[in-house]
């Protein structure tokens, strides 16, 4: 994986720092520093400002302030492991809380998001140093309380302890005094040996309150004197409302407050929220053309699209190369040659979006609303309602999934239009998208498609060329730039194998549908191409797929133990087909990614049953190089396994005629609960750099059930969801 | 109106075809039971209707009156409740928990009536979607919360 930073221009002049701009520059979710960001190099320098991240009640109770977002992944407990254990305070003992936008919440040099599987990774040297720093703070309040050098001084959990006197002093006594104090500029971090929470499978602060219903999302805010809205969104983007037929209707029904024609929609504000639907719903539109920047055609569909990638000449911009590709597939005996594809994909995180405005007396706003990135979304709310961002407050909430769903994106965010919505109307305003309305704007993972010509030469090397084809979401948001665009290849580059004569090219193409990004972004489809057509080099090779694997990361001690690992864990690998005991008869197939910072080998077994099929086991071994907590990555494997089999399986988001064709979970289909296999997961601490959590899991996923389904039946499937294929034909 | 919503009776003033699931949220306020699809697909607006699973987004306040509502306000309420909130906590069920009330309400309605359920039972009675997949932790939770 590459750093990748693009200066130049934005589309959205979202910020008044110009953090997306000029010397800045941009690290997003595909592409995570390596190195520590410079805000921490900086913290390095002068101590961290623990007082603006940490507050030690006079109960001895923490609250942290976390820069990322709690979204079901685990962050605020794996914060609180890290913090406390340098603090040197139980991780229970702490509430965590989403910092507000800008410094120093920033932590990845000016700027943050809670994506790319980064938070963790991206912040833990910081953490460390901030829990060390508020330990140190805590013994010199104490010293000079008790009247003792700092150097007597040692703690124990939510203690300052003097052995000598054996006297203690709880943190909460010690709190006030102690950020008064200047923070240390360089504080010792306890010894990994020792670390008694981090590495440690430590429960979820979380959990109870989502059993018992007290957790409080984005669509759960209720704010004094508020009104409710639904809109009716244009069928297709570009279009907007000329008029509602029926308005006097629509206003007339109870509770509805006042209707209001916004850009590429109706909206409706009532005193309820199911008062504001009805009405939307009954609104009969008159749509016309708009001079939308981004109009979908009105002949835009899933299947013209792909072909017209398709009709695309390579070889496209090189973005990895080794050797000569085409000099050595010039010269093969045999050139294999194959087009992989899948399709758009929905979030469909089941939280549907939504947004609180209000604006105050002083002509200030608060904004309640999910989001992944709070200092975008505060300098685009400030854009809308046309006052400085000093003039906005973020009040970011615990998300009810996200995915890569609550990223910027022109128009699948609903706060815009209640920014409008409360400046309409002089009151408070919720606005909720229905599930309808959502599936109708979400930033959808892109189609993508890459064409792929291999051989197997005649001293048992491969030669390979890929094109992939498309646009990636980083391209569309972020203006990188067509080559340098990670998330428009990742999983065909960045692969573990020795293959000496390779060429990854990249031909851009404009996607006119609203693209996002989708856990595991690219990873999520191009490991799937790329895994594929290795099982095919294996076969024209004549060799086992996972003995080759093994062969071609053989200069990898890394890869070669993740493998080995994900092997045992398995049983010991085989192929198959052979007979289980419930007298199904099963295969396996294996794949390999490199996501975010970690690397990962899956396995999958399957049958075929009825013409589908049945994933019966999932075994996955990840190397994030080294953990934080063991219990949260068993849980985000299982998680990103779910996913990665839902789109493998069933989902697929079709346009036609400019518009989906599914507007809701009865015509677009996620995975159930009778369709999840067994997963087992075997976690490899290498010692490499660490490595993210969120989404590694998933990529593996696709591939190894298509190449088990190959070896089950003898034919390969290139295309995605593999419910569009028959199975049980010969 | 009159509901009778975790053993209280409630006057609400809707339209008798108002969905339950709002009348819950916006006129008693009760936001532990989530709008997820409003078409009785995903699960996360179950609560519990005389004891039986009940998707509240396709349900007409008009249609209950004179019923036990439970929702998940209460679930610990209840021996059974409060066994499948233990699973779930010791399982650590949750990721990112919207779909998690309906489907603790799902569990201790299958417990409630099948003390004992069979992995056939469990498939027929946890059909509720959640899109973290958490299906294999809800399962676990659910057999460690009839052994309790």
């Amino acid at each position: 994986m590459t750093e990748m930073s693009f200066p130049g221009s934005r589309p959205l002049n979202l910020s008044r720092r110009g953090f997306l701009s000029g010397t800045a520059g941009l690290v997003l979710a595909t592409a995570l520093p390596l190195r520590p960001a410079r805000a921490q190099e900086a913290a390095a320098e002068a101590g961290p400002p623990v007082p603006l991240f940490l507050a030690i009640r006079p109960d001895g109770t923490a609250v942290l302030q976390s820069p990322f977002i709690e979204g079901g992944q685990g962050i605020y407990t794996a914060l609180t492991q890290i913090v406390g254990e340098e603090l040197d305070l139980d991780p229970a003992q702490f509430e965590v809380v989403p910092a507000p936008p800008g410094a120093p919440y920033d932590v990845m040099g000016g700027f943050r998001f809670t994506g790319g599987s980064s938070s963790v990774r991206s912040s833990y040297e910081l953490m460390r140093r901030l829990g060390a720093s508020g330990r140190a703070m805590l013994i010199e309040a104490a010293a000079a309380r008790l009247g003792v050098p700092a150097s007597e001084l040692t703690t124990k959990p939510g203690l300052v302890v003097h052995a000598a006197s054996g006297r203690e002093t709880g943190y909460g006594d010690l709190s006030e005094a102690a950020m008064e104090l200047a923070v240390p500029a360089d504080v010792a971090l306890r010894d990994p040996a020792d670390f008694r929470w981090i590495r440690a499978g430590l429960k979820r602060l979380d959990i109870r309150g989502k059993s018992t219903g007290q957790a409080a999302y984005a669509i759960d805010v209720e704010v004094e004197g508020m009104l409710s809205a639904a809109v009716q969104h244009a069928p297709r983007l570009g279009l907007g409302p000329a008029s509602v037929t029926n308005l006097a209707e629509i206003e007339a029904m109870r509770g509805v407050h006042s209707v209001h024609l916004l850009d590429g929609a109706v909206a409706v504000v009532a005193d309820r929220f199911w008062q504001a639907r009805r009405a939307v719903e009954a609104a009969e539109v008159e749509w016309q053309e708009t001079g939308a920047e981004w109009p979908l055609p009105a002949d835009f569909s899933s299947d013209g699209y792909r072909a017209s990638l398709l009709a695309q000449d390579g070889p496209g911009l090189e973005v990895e190369a080794e050797g000569d590709a085409g000099a050595a597939l010039a010269g093969a005996g045999t050139v294999i040659e194959a087009v992989y594809g899948a399709p758009f994909l929905a979030h469909g995180q089941l939280e549907p979006p939504s947004a609180t405005a209000r604006f105050n007396a002083d002509g200030t706003l608060d904004l309640w609303l999910p989001n992944q990135a709070p200092e975008m979304f505060l300098a685009a709310a400030a854009e809308t309602a046309g006052i400085d961002p000093s003039q906005v407050t973020i009040h970011s909430q615990m998300l009810g999934g996200f995915f890569g769903r609550h990223f910027l994106y022109r128009t699948a965010n609903p706060f815009p239009q209640a920014i409008q919505l409360a400046k309409a109307t002089g009151r408070p305003v919720k606005l909720v998208w229905t599930r309808e309305e959502e599936f109708l704007r979400d930033a959808v993972r892109p189609l993508g498609t890459a064409r792929f010509r291999g051989a197997v030469m005649a001293d048992g090397s491969l030669a390979l060329s890929a094109e992939v084809l498309g646009e990636g979401p980083t391209g569309r948001w972020y203006n990188a730039p067509a080559g340098e665009d990670g998330s428009a290849h990742e999983g065909l580059t960045g692969k573990p194998y020795a293959i000496p004569n390779r060429r990854i090219g990249h031909v851009y193409a404009d996607n006119p549908a609203v693209i996002g990004y989708w856990r595991s972004v690219g990873h999520s489809m191009h490991d799937f191409f790329y895994e594929g057509f290795l099982d095919e080099l294996a076969e024209a090779a004549g060799r086992d797929p996972f003995e080759m694997r093994q062969a071609l990361v053989a200069g990898s001690p890394r890869h070669v133990t993740l493998l080995s690992e994900v092997g045992k864990l398995s049983g010991g690998w085989q192929r198959g087909p052979y007979q289980a005991e419930d007298g199904s008869t099963r295969a396996r197939g294996v794949a390999m990614a490199s996501p975010f910072g970690s690397e990962v080998a899956t396995i999958a077994e399957i049958s075929v049953d009825g013409g589908e099929i049945r994933v019966h086991r999932v075994w996955v071994a990840i190397d994030p190089g080294s953990i934080v907590n063991p219990a949260i990555i068993e849980a985000q494997v299982q998680s990103a396994v779910a996913l990665g089999l839902s789109q493998t399986l069933v989902e697929e988001y079709i346009y036609e005629d400019g518009a989906p064709a599914a507007r809701n979970f009865d015509s677009y289909d996620i995975l159930r609960p009778d369709q999840m296999p067994e997963v087992h997961v075997a976690i490899v601490e290498s010692g490499a750099p660490m490595g993210g959590i969120g989404e590694p899991g998933l990529p593996g996923v696709g591939p190894a059930v298509a190449n088990a389904a190959a070896a089950l039946t003898g034919r390969r499937f290139r295309t995605l969801p593999l419910s569009g294929h028959d199975l049980s034909a010969g | 109106m009159q509901l009778k919503v975790n053993g209280t009776l409630r006057d609400v003033d809707v339209e008798p075809d108002t969905p339950l699931l709002w009348v819950i949220r916006e006129e008693l306020g009760l936001t532990g039971t989530k709008y997820g699809c409003g078409i009785a697909q995903c699960g996360a607006c179950t609560v519990l209707v005389d004891g039986q699973p009940t998707r509240s987004c396709i349900t007409p306040a008009e249609m209950v009156e004179g019923t036990e509502i439970k929702t998940i306000e209460t679930v610990e309420d209840t021996e059974t409740g409060r066994k499948v909130v233990e699973a779930w906590v010791e399982h650590q069920v949750p990721q990112c928990g919207y779909c998690q009330s309906g489907q603790v309400l799902a569990a201790t309605a299958l417990l409630a009536g099948t003390p004992a359920p069979s992995d056939e039972d469990i498939d027929v009675a946890m059909v509720n979607l959640c899109r973290c997949g958490t299906y294999n932790k809800i399962r676990a939770a659910v057999r460690a919360a009839s052994e309790a």
